[in-house]
């Protein structure tokens, strides 16, 4: 098979995806401990990390978005159903078969469009959920702190949901970075920036560039 | 591009800057500030500016302890004005009880936990009365030369008040091995600010022996080091009880909700360590429903011990020959007393933990029973109240004689000088002495007898340990066993969880599993 390589990632893209990833490790570690699970850094620790931890996953969030935003990569994460179809059918038949990607990756379209809903998702619903109901956990701990929340109770909850669909999300994600043209090629291009695609006879550049486009519009 | 650059810039942005962020914020996260130092003058420090040896009217042959009185209030005019307000004198203060309004309350009409009630018993009882001679109902608490000065002034340690004689020091005709007729002259001519023995000799030994009622207030605090009390450690900072508990014009702050409902005049930590005593965020927000006594005192009958049950039904037995006998348990406390029913001691306890809110409920000489048990003091606070926080209290059961038909705790006669007169611990009677004692207080009895279950509870102030001996998170922040397992009326971290949120997200994650594991495998194969 033929592959050519492209730029996907930059330097503050890899860097961004790296540093929350162990922020987000820590984050839950240290929350699953303060839930009582297990025993690791001890209570205190725990705690401490914690809240440690949020602020710095804080602070690269608003560097995140900056970033989005001035770079336009934030193109990226918008939901579509164009191929959603094909994209399902790929991941439940097709990639058993050795059949090829329905969508291919550029600069714009980094994801397909069932990560485009899951990133969504996470980006949009779950962190600001996370963060939303993390600064009620470290300010409003009481009832009457200052509007009457009764307590931690509904924050914690939303809390720890959002952090087992954080687990969830990371398994599988983990998982499909197996799934690119080689077992690696999605880990690689992470840490190199570029990314090796099975080159597709019928695609040619001017597609490439035209989809880029498209997406940009 | 090169790309051994490429290689390092990727080393640089992967590795390098991430490991930082984490480096930085571990480091940062971990940083606990240190607590900054409290500064007081102890006011124990300050030595009288006088020499009361000189005064000719102290050099006197004194023999009534009453002329001493009169002695003092020729300088100390007014100040027997003061004292006679003080609860010391009086036994009782109003109070604002919610469903009761405004009562009197006091060891003046209170039935306590311990010996059951003081009226009827003064020879005993209001030996710790600061009168002379409260015998009984005749006792003038309008005459200034009743008070007894000494009793919290004397300085030489030889001041004393006789045992059983309602408040009056020995007498050269009273006079026996342990308590001699003092020599007024020589006390009077060293008097100064109070310290531990003049409030221990009281506020050790209640309810009859030591430590028997506070559980945290008890003698091996006249010499104690910091690890037992980190106040009053002769190792430390050497304080003693008027350091904190202050007096302007002899009302002096700090309560006992024993005989008190209301918050006021109360002693607090942050009078001295501020409210942020921690420098650290997450420490000092505990504050907001944590008293300071929760985690500093983790234990308290840190070195003698303190009684937890004591129950009345049994007192009266007789040995084989027909007198009272006593029991010990196996560290030498007294574990049964005919003439005071059975006990459990305890030392080294942990404290049962209550939300309180500095008020309380108390009942009253003649409520009526509805709820066992018998509940003496009611802390009142919850977690949505805004001014309750958790505290640490030694909670005391027992069983206490009631009138089955009228529904009444009933007032027992104990103490009497001689057999025959009535007193239980003299006669081991209990229908006489439940006569005499219902009696002396005007209370009607229906002439049956019973015992009923009775709770009282008292926060707990004193022994706070060193820091390295406070509460560990986990003690509390913990999904079972903590010491806040009874307090279920708000979420507690590392403590609460929902449990359909968790085995719906431990769901989901396993989901996630075997979805990925059957994929890969499908993948495969």
């Amino acid at each position: 098979m033929k592959y050519r390589k492209q730029y996907l990632y930059s330097k503050f893209e890899r860097f961004w995806h790296w540093t929350q990833m162990l922020l987000v490790t820590l984050l839950i570690l240290t929350g699953f401990e303060i839930h009582g699970n297990y025993e690791i850094f001890g209570f205190e620790n725990a705690v401490r990390l914690h809240t440690a931890s949020a602020w710095s996953f804080m602070g690269l969030a608003l560097l995140s978005i900056f970033w989005m935003f001035t770079s336009k990569q934030y193109l990226n994460f918008i939901p579509t159903k164009d191929k959603l179809r094909e994209q399902v059918k790929y991941y439940t038949s097709g990639i058993f078969k050795g059949l090829p990607h329905p969508t291919h990756k550029t600069l714009f379209n980094k994801l397909n469009p069932l990560q485009r809903i899951t990133y969504a998702g996470l980006l949009l619903l779950i962190f600001p959920v996370q963060i939303f109901t993390g600064i009620a956990y470290l300010y409003y701990h009481y009832p009457q702190n200052p509007i009457d929340a009764d307590g931690l109770q509904t924050a914690v909850y939303l809390h720890t949901f959002g952090a087992f669909l954080v687990v969830a999300f990371i398994i599988v994600h983990v998982y499909m970075t197996t799934t690119g043209s080689t077992v690696s090629a999605n880990f690689k291009a992470m840490v190199s920036g570029y990314e090796k695609e099975a080159e597709k006879a019928n695609l040619t550049t001017e597609d490439n560039q035209q989809q880029n486009l498209q997406t940009e519009k | 591009m090169n790309s051994t650059v490429e290689k390092i810039i990727s080393f640089i942005v992967v590795i390098l800057l991430p490991a930082l962020v984490i480096y930085l914020t571990v480091h940062f996260g971990l940083q606990r500030n240190e607590p900054p130092k409290t500064e007081v003058a102890f006011k124990s420090e300050t030595t009288p500016k006088v020499d009361h040896g000189q005064f000719e009217i102290l050099q006197q042959k004194f023999v009534n302890p009453k002329d001493v009185t009169a002695a003092c209030l020729t300088c100390h005019n007014k100040r027997d004005d003061e004292l006679m307000k003080s609860t010391h004198w009086t036994w009782e203060r109003e109070a604002d009880i919610p469903g009761r309004g405004i009562v009197k309350i006091g060891k003046m009409n209170i039935h306590n936990n311990f010996c059951t009630g003081a009226q009827g018993n003064n020879g005993s009882c209001m030996r710790c009365h600061i009168g002379y001679g409260w015998e009984d109902k005749s006792f003038d608490f309008n005459d200034p030369t009743n008070i007894d000065c000494l009793v919290c002034h004397d300085k030489t340690d030889t001041y004393f008040k006789q045992k059983g004689m309602a408040g009056l020091p020995a007498t050269e005709a009273t006079e026996d091995k342990e308590f001699k007729a003092p020599d007024y002259s020589y006390v009077a001519a060293n008097v100064g600010y109070p310290d531990r023995d003049n409030c221990g000799v009281c506020h050790f030994y209640g309810g009859g022996g030591n430590n028997v009622k506070h559980g945290d207030l008890e003698e091996a605090l006249f010499h104690t080091t910091k690890k037992v009390d980190v106040h009053m450690g002769e190792d430390g900072p050497n304080m003693v009880c008027i350091d904190c508990h202050e007096a302007t014009n002899h009302n002096i702050k700090g309560r006992s909700y024993s005989v008190n409902a209301n918050n006021g005049n109360r002693l607090h930590c942050y009078q001295c360590h501020t409210e942020s005593p921690h420098n650290d965020k997450v420490l000092d927000y505990h504050n907001a429903k944590v008293a300071c006594q929760t985690c500093h005192i983790p234990v308290y009958a840190k070195v003698n011990a303190t009684t937890l049950y004591w129950d009345w039904s049994k007192a009266g037995r007789r040995d084989a020959s027909g007198n009272g006998y006593k029991e010990y348990d196996a560290d030498h406390n007294y574990s049964y007393l005919s003439i005071k029913g059975r006990f459990v001691f305890d030392n080294m306890v942990q404290p049962e933990y209550y939300w309180f809110n500095g008020t309380a409920d108390l009942f009253l000489e003649d409520d009526t029973i509805k709820e066992v048990p018998v509940q003496m003091n009611k802390l009142f606070g919850s977690y949505a109240d805004t001014n309750a926080k958790i505290y640490p209290v030694k909670a005391h059961r027992g069983r206490q004689a009631y009138d089955p038909v009228n529904k009444k705790l009933l007032s027992v006669k104990l103490f009497a000088h001689n057999k025959g007169e009535g007193a239980l611990w003299e006669d081991l009677d209990w229908p006489e002495a439940i006569k005499q004692g219902m009696e002396y207080n005007n209370r009607a009895w229906s002439g049956e007898y019973d015992f009923i279950d009775t709770e009282v509870y008292w926060p707990v102030n004193h022994m706070v340990s060193l820091k390295e001996e406070t509460l560990s998170c986990k003690e509390c922040h913990i999904r079972e066993k903590g010491r806040l397992s009874k307090l279920t009326d708000f979420y507690l971290p590392g403590r609460d969880y929902n449990k359909l949120i968790d085995y719906t997200g431990f769901a989901i994650i396993l989901m996630a599993i075997i979805g990925v594991i059957g994929h890969a495998i499908m993948r495969i194969f």
